[in-house]
């Protein structure tokens, strides 16, 4: 339900970007969702389809990155990759687990055309 | 924005279909305004708001921005405002029925004895009604009940503004830019709670300014929720499990639910209570204390390992994200 809000954020994000770079035609969105954000990608893919007609999301290429979760263990001393909070550290099966990594939400950047 | 479909349409008017159409009167949206006197074509009215001819190379724009990060600085707001006014707020998280409002109104009343003169407002968070609400209101504790409508979390400007109404029945009135630094004689410490949505998934990603998150779990929810809705008790500061009246009634295991909540969040606190009983009410008011920052004695000396331990887990978590930091500058 929230990845809704979530696309209107990001709707948001790029019409304030075009008033300020002055661009007519979006062409393409990369985006960032970690696998750690608490984000479902192919909720936010949808939301963002369903928000696109009518704005300057519309016709836009929308790819969406997914980075690994890491987290720093404690136990080893390292840090390790994990798919979801509450997994056991791969290395030693502890769970004293801290996340460091795949936790961005964001957009990193756009194409636009100006014609 | 609208929570429902994220449109910047924040008219009462603005349907929610399957195609997103904004009501014909909106027209300042459009892309091309039509002056109805002669037809002519206004090209300039939409987001643009330019036209350069002879660009016509694709051209890419670097953004790097959090998309949250608009909520993110209303919440950071909100933490100045809060910190300047003394307020602790607190950000009350559970699944529907797990008790929230039944606590509030407990813990309302022991404050009334435990810390008399103290302060506190509550800010209700639901879809529909006001029943939440009036159930504070009852207690004589002023309340704001935010309706979501079909919104599914609280978020930072609508704490905002919920606040804003709390403190615009002070009997201080604020203009609407008044600055931070000035001292209320007051001020001394009041409590905000603000009960989220009952939802254990949305509210973990919204910053509402909260100096820490609540996770209240009833004992007839089962034990292996944290595992299940881990973002939601990973960002709590302390886990509340209510309802322990019931425990010998249902088969809940206690130490495998403070295990699987350890799991997903190493250094959550934990209290057990009864808010319909009392029982464990005052560790709770004790952990509140400790919350606004009334330092006090222990009569008993802690246990200093485990002081020393959680100190140590503190540090290795601030450590991991230094280095974090360390290597995404390295990496820039």
């Amino acid at each position: 339900m929230h990845e809704a809000s979530l696309a209107g954020g990001v709707l948001q994000l790029v019409e304030d970007t075009a008033v300020s770079e002055g661009f007519s035609r979006l062409l393409s969105l990369r985006l960032e969702a970690g696998q750690l954000a608490g984000v479902d990608v192919r909720a936010l893919r949808f939301a963002l389809e369903s928000l696109a007609p009518g704005t300057v999301l519309d016709g836009a290429l929308i790819e969406i990155e997914e980075p690994p979760g890491q987290a720093w263990c404690m136990g080893c001393g390292q840090t390790v990759a994990i798919a979801h909070r509450g997994d056991a550290c791969p290395a030693c099966g502890g769970y004293q687990l801290q996340p460091t990594g795949g936790m961005e939400l964001r957009v990193i950047d756009m194409q636009v055309s100006d014609d | 924005m609208c929570v429902v479909c994220g449109c910047a349409d924040n008219s009462a008017q603005h349907v929610h279909g399957h195609r997103h159409e904004h009501p014909p009167a909106d027209a300042a949206e459009a892309p091309v305004r039509v002056n109805p006197a002669n037809g002519d074509l206004h090209f300039g009215a939409g987001a643009a708001r330019v036209s350069v001819p002879g660009m016509s190379q694709a051209r890419a724009i670097k953004l790097e921005t959090d998309i949250l990060g608009a909520n993110n600085r209303v919440a950071q707001q909100n933490r100045a405002h809060f910190e300047a006014h003394g307020v602790t707020a607190l950000n009350l998280v559970s699944s529907p029925g797990s008790g929230k409002t039944t606590l509030l109104c407990a813990t309302i009343e022991a404050l009334k004895t435990h810390a008399p003169g103290l302060h506190v407002a509550v800010i209700e968070g639901d879809q529909q009604t006001s029943f939440d609400a009036d159930r504070i209101r009852a207690t004589g504790a002023p309340a704001i009940q935010v309706n979501t409508g079909k919104g599914c979390h609280l978020d930072a400007p609508m704490v905002s503004e919920a606040f804003a109404q709390l403190h615009s029945h002070d009997h201080h009135d604020h203009g609407p830019g008044h600055s931070h630094d000035h001292h209320h004689h007051d001020d001394a410490h009041s409590l905000l709670f603000i009960e989220n949505v009952g939802n254990l998934v949305c509210p973990a990603v919204w910053d509402l300014g909260e100096a820490a998150k609540v996770a209240i779990l009833s004992v007839t929810e089962g034990e292996d929720k944290p595992l299940k809705y881990p973002d939601m008790f990973a960002a709590s500061q302390l886990m509340i499990l209510n309802k322990t009246d019931l425990l010998p009634h249902v088969k809940f295991d206690v130490a495998r639910c403070i295990e699987l909540a350890r799991r997903v969040n190493p250094a959550i606190e934990i209290l057990q209570l009864s808010a319909t009983t009392g029982e464990g009410m005052d560790a709770w008011l004790h952990w509140l204390d400790h919350a606004m920052g009334h330092g006090h004695h222990h009569h008993e000396e802690p246990d200093a390992e485990a002081v020393l331990r959680q100190r140590v887990q503190q540090l290795e978590a601030e450590l991991a994200q230094a280095r974090a930091a360390l290597s995404v500058d390295a990496a820039l």
